[in-house]
This record gives structure tokens, C-alpha cells and sequence, in this order.
């Protein structure tokens, strides 16, 4: 699994003795010291706490498709700097550091690809490409998909991984949300199924469009979902916040969410609801 | 008054009615004094406003002397049928809705609702809305669509209700769910922004055909102090935020995000609510007209059309290994 790089933990000397590079992992959870090929087979779940490491688009799409993308969509879209935005460092300098660091794609990769022989349009979002921030490219390849899936008759499946809204581009980031709900509209319109998968974390702008306009929705146990931050709230509303607040389990039990599937058991989930709803 | 260009203007006030008081009480004739410091003070004050920044923009849509919804309701529409809940809930007091009688035409009117004292306030949670309003909101929408009337909706609020019971009950869910009903919906929509245009909570009422702004109000995808306090570290720097965001009428006029900007009384609208109303009359009006008649079939298309076309972006070649469908 080429696509998981490691995290970049700040270790100290002592634990630095204790972990080879590449061979042993750490759970950021529960603490325990884990053998990385163990940790990738299981998932990158911890075998011992069922923590969900956070792993990139290409991760997500591997754990859900036969055999990844038969074709990727619209790589080559990337940001322009409508606002000429600029705050501690000009906003195309950020989009080149992160294409550096993650790749090209934006925070969305999409395409076709099949589960279970089955043909379906899909989509993954990358919560280190600026925080999975939606912008113009993010919503554009999220409304390409949709409509391309429409084109195909194909089920649609977004895994998502956001904190919202993209601000470098201003209000063009709110109209995204806009755009891809039309683009939904559509694929209900035409009868064809659409599974959101929801992940930690995800929030803003991308919870209040397309991650909550699921047929079905599906989530990781554990994940952070809503629509404003914790944060946000606990300094609006003055006091501290309950206990698992907005976490998966909480949206599960206030009938946000159908179901809260561990990611190695994604695949069969997401099939055995396609094979129901087409 | 919160903005504080007027206080320039108080010296010059105060001069005017000293004046007066002087004629009155002497029985002399001042008035081409008067008239001259009068239109001094008309076109100061029209200076004033042009050159405002963006964030003292942000101040003045904020400011409580302006127009809300319900005085724009007043001035407006010949008559008015407020409705009330959501059938899931309760009845948010942050948006408010019902029937209005436009120039003739039976028209649904929604918008959210901000409240001048604490009391009102409270009802209004400060114009913030609950995933009820969203959904009182929604229902409405569709009921206009079932006689094929007109929904007409505007735009004020600092954003939706950031809380532990706006979470609960699902507030990105009832925000999302309005997103895509008004994409669908078939019957004519009009917007305007009359005030704070404040993220996903304005957006939530926000899909139409045409969507218009007063011109001082604003529109972002963040407030610009939350905007500071991620991305400068302080809220502080809330001016530079507004700057950097653009979220000005015109800024969006160029960024082809609205329609039309709908021109304001010198002063700004509270300086003469009347004629801010007068003015969104007219702006509104003419919108309306153009798309009350229309095949809704073909209303739909073009307005999916409208917003699909909204974003910048580029192309170019992703290196060499990137695509995970080799």
C-alpha cells in the first residue's frame, strides 16, 4: 500500500529507540506499539482499540473497489487564486506546498471503479490537502462526478474527510456546496443510488452538502461530524460540551446516520446495499 | 448607531439644528444657510459611504437601524399571512415566513428575522436559525411550489446556530436538504441579501434564480472575525480578513456569485428605510417578472446551469505516477 505514508510524529529520543523506522507503528489512541504490516492488513485500524488511523483518498478507494480506479477523473483540475487571497503566506504558494506534499487532485480524488463487479462512480476526499477544505476544484470534481455517474447509470459513493469550506476562496467555496447538491438532485431525480461515507473528521460546508444528502449514510466509529466545530460552540455557548459529542455514535443515536461500519468491514457494507438499491 | 462614520456627522447635525432654533426663536429667515449646510452634509455623508472599507461594510450590514425582514414585509407586500413550524419540531423565531401579496401576485415570502432589543432577541435568537427554521423554511417552499407561486427569500443572518441542540437535531442535515430542494424546486426563486449574508446558514435560503444584494450588505463564506481567528490568529484582524475575502456587493457582482446589487438611500438603508424599500421594490420587481411565467422545467435547468458554472480553476499536467488508475 504505497499510498499510506507514515505520519510525522514527533518522537522522543526514548521512543525513538523503541521504533524501527517502518516496522512498528504507534496508535495515537491507545498507545500501543503496533507491527506496521499488521496495522495496513487490518486496515489501518488498531487491532487493539479499533482506532481508525486517518489515510488518504487513495486508501479509502482501495478499501472499497475490486481493484482501485479502472479510470481517474479530472487530475488535472487545480486551484486558481480567484481572491488573490493572501494571509500568512499568498494562497497558490499553500496550493503548490500541498500538491508537493500530497499530490495533485485537490482534496478529492474521483472515478469509476467496481464493487464486487458491480460498476460505480466514486469519490474519496484527503484530509491533509488543506484540512479537506472544499473550494472550486473540490466542488467541480464532486458535481463532475455526479454527472458522469448520471451519464453511466452508475451508483455513486463519497467518502468524506473535510473541515469545511475552502476560506481562500471566499464565497466561490460557499457556491460549491450549492453545486453539488444540485448535482445530487439530479442523480435522485434519475433513481440512482448514492452511499455517503462519512470520516474523521467532517464538518462545515461539506457536512451541510453533500455528506449529509446520503440515500444512506455510513460513518467510521468514532469520527468527529457536524456542522460547526467544537469549538465554535463550546466558546458560543459558554459551557463545556457533552461527553462523545458529535461523534459518530452520538449522530447514530440522534438519527443522523443509518450505520457506523469499521473500515474493514466497508466493502461488504457498501455492496450489500448497492445489491438492495438497484 | 454601531457604525461609526456617522459620528462624523454629528458636529454638522448638531450645527443645522442650532441654526434652526435661532431662526424660530429670532423670527429671521435662515434657510439658505440651513440649505447649504444641509447639502453638505447630504454629500459628505455620500462620500463617506463610497469610500468605505470592506469591514466597515460588514459593520453596517450588522448595524440594528437597518431594515429586516419583516420591516421590508411591511413596506413591500399588500398584505401578509405568516405561517409558523416546521411539523418535525417547533417553530424557530430566527426565520419567518408566509404568504405577501407583490404587485398582484401571490408571492411566498422567507426570510430570517434579527430583533432590535433583548426581548426580541431572544425570540429571534438574534437572527440565527435552528435546524427547525431551515425547515419550517423548506416545507414553505414546497407548499409555493404546489400552487406554482413565487418564493421570495431574504437574506440576514450572522450564520446558523452554532449549538449543542442545533447539532442534535441535524443543522448541516436541514441546511443540505435545503440546498437540494431548492435546486429542484419548481417554481420561481429570488433572493436578496439584505444584511449579513453569513455561510451555509444564508446559502441555506439562498439557491434561486436570482439572486440579489442591497448595497451594503455582505456575504461569506466565514465571518470575517472567525476567518482572522484561523487564519491571522487573532479576531483582531477581522478588517484584513474582510479585505482578503471579498465580501462586498460589488466584489460579488464581479465574482458573478449575484445578479444585481440593489441601490441604497445616500446614508445607506437606515438612513431612509423607505427608499431602501422603494428600491428593492423596484430590483425585485423587475427580477420577478422575468422568471414568474417561466416553464419551471426549464427554470430548473437553468438554474442548476447557473450554479454549476460558479468557481475558478485551472488545468495542468499532474506528474508523471500520480493517477491511481495506471
Amino acid at each position: 500500500m504505497s499510498w499510506f505514508k507514515k505520519p510525522k510524529q514527533k518522537l522522543s529520543s526514548e521512543q525513538k529507540k523503541e521504533l524501527p523506522e517502518d516496522v512498528w507503528d504507534k496508535c495515537d489512541e491507545c498507545g500501543e506499539i503496533l507491527y506496521s504490516r499488521r496495522l495496513a492488513e487490518n486496515r489501518y485500524v488498531c487491532p487493539e482499540c479499533d482506532h481508525h488511523f486517518r489515510i488518504p483518498a487513495a486508501g479509502h478507494i482501495d478499501n472499497l473497489t475490486d481493484d482501485g480506479l479502472e479510470e481517474e477523473f479530472d487530475l488535472e483540475l487545480s486551484s486558481a487564486d480567484p481572491l488573490d487571497f493572501e494571509d500568512s503566506r499568498p494562497y497558490p504558494k499553500r496550493i503548490r506546498q500541498a500538491e508537493e506534499d500530497v499530490g495533485p487532485g485537490d482534496a478529492v480524488r474521483t472515478g469509476r471503479g467496481e464493487i464486487d463487479g458491480r460498476s460505480v462512480h466514486v469519490g474519496a476526499m484527503d484530509f491533509r490537502f488543506i484540512g479537506g477544505s472544499m473550494g472550486s476544484v473540490v466542488g467541480e470534481k464532486v458535481r463532475r462526478l455526479a454527472t458522469s455517474a448520471l451519464d453511466a447509470g452508475d451508483p455513486l459513493i463519497i467518502v468524506s474527510a473535510s473541515g469545511g469550506a475552502r476560506m481562500q476562496e471566499g464565497i466561490l467555496s460557499l457556491m460549491q456546496m450549492a453545486k453539488t447538491a444540485a448535482a445530487l438532485e439530479q442523480i435522485d431525480e434519475a433513481g440512482l443510488p448514492y452511499v455517503s461515507i462519512l470520516t474523521h473528521p467532517t464538518t462545515g460546508g461539506v457536512t451541510a452538502s453533500y455528506a449529509m444528502l446520503g440515500d444512506v449514510i455510513l460513518a467510521e466509529p468514532g469520527a468527529l461530524i457536524g456542522f460547526a466545530g467544537p469549538r465554535v460552540i463550546k466558546q458560543t455557548i459558554g459551557q463545556d460540551l457533552p461527553e462523545g459529542f458529535q461523534r459518530s455514535e452520538f449522530l447514530l443515536e440522534h438519527g443522523m446516520i443509518d450505520r457506523i461500519v469499521p473500515r474493514p468491514e466497508m466493502k461488504e457494507a457498501v455492496s450489500l446495499l448497492l445489491h438492495h438499491m438497484t | 448607531m454601531a457604525f461609526d462614520a456617522e459620528e462624523k456627522f454629528e458636529e454638522l447635525r448638531e450645527r443645522i439644528s442650532d441654526l434652526k432654533e435661532t431662526a424660530e426663536e429670532r423670527g429671521i429667515d435662515m434657510s439658505d444657510q440651513i440649505r447649504e449646510l444641509r447639502d453638505r452634509l447630504e454629500s459628505e455623508r455620500e462620500q463617506a459611504y463610497e469610500d468605505l472599507s470592506r469591514y466597515d461594510r460588514v459593520k453596517l450590514a450588522r448595524d440594528q437601524d437597518r431594515p429586516f425582514t419583516l420591516d421590508y414585509v411591511e413596506h413591500l407586500f399588500d398584505d401578509w399571512v405568516e405561517l409558523h413550524g416546521d411539523r418535525r419540531y417547533g417553530d424557530d423565531g430566527a426565520i419567518v415566513g408566509g404568504w405577501a401579496t407583490f404587485r398582484g401576485r401571490s408571492v411566498m415570502v422567507i426570510g430570517q428575522q434579527r430583533g432590535r432589543d433583548m426581548e426580541e432577541n431572544l425570540k429571534r435568537n438574534f437572527g440565527s436559525p435552528h435546524p427547525e427554521g431551515y425547515r419550517k423554511a423548506g416545507r414553505l417552499m414546497e407548499l409555493a411550489e404546489k400552487f406554482g407561486k413565487p418564493v421570495i427569500t431574504m437574506v440576514d443572518t450572522q450564520g446558523a446556530y452554532p449549538g449543542i441542540g442545533a447539532e442534535e437535531r441535524g443543522q448541516a442535515e436541514a441546511i443540505a436538504a435545503n440546498l437540494k430542494r431548492m435546486a429542484g424546486l419548481r417554481t420561481p426563486l429570488v433572493t436578496c441579501v439584505i444584511g449579513e449574508g453569513g455561510s451555509g446558514g444564508a446559502l441555506g435560503i439562498a439557491v434561486a434564480d436570482r439572486v440579489l444584494m442591497m448595497e451594503n450588505a455582505i456575504y461569506s463564506v466565514i465571518s470575517p472575525e472567525g476567518c482572522a481567528a484561523i487564519l491571522w490568529r487573532s479576531r483582531d484582524e477581522a478588517g484584513k480578513a474582510a479585505e482578503a475575502l471579498k465580501v462586498t456587493a460589488p466584489d460579488l457582482l464581479e465574482l458573478g456569485v449575484i445578479d444585481e446589487i440593489v441601490p441604497e438611500p445616500g446614508g445607506g438603508a437606515h438612513a431612509d428605510p423607505e427608499a431602501a424599500a422603494g428600491a428593492l421594490d423596484q430590483v425585485l420587481g423587475d427580477h420577478l417578472e422575468e422568471v414568474a411565467d417561466r416553464d419551471p422545467e426549464e427554470l430548473v435547468e437553468e438554474r442548476r446551469e447557473k450554479f454549476y458554472a460558479m468557481g475558478a480553476w485551472e488545468e495542468k499536467e499532474p506528474p508523471d505516477g500520480a493517477r491511481l488508475d495506471r
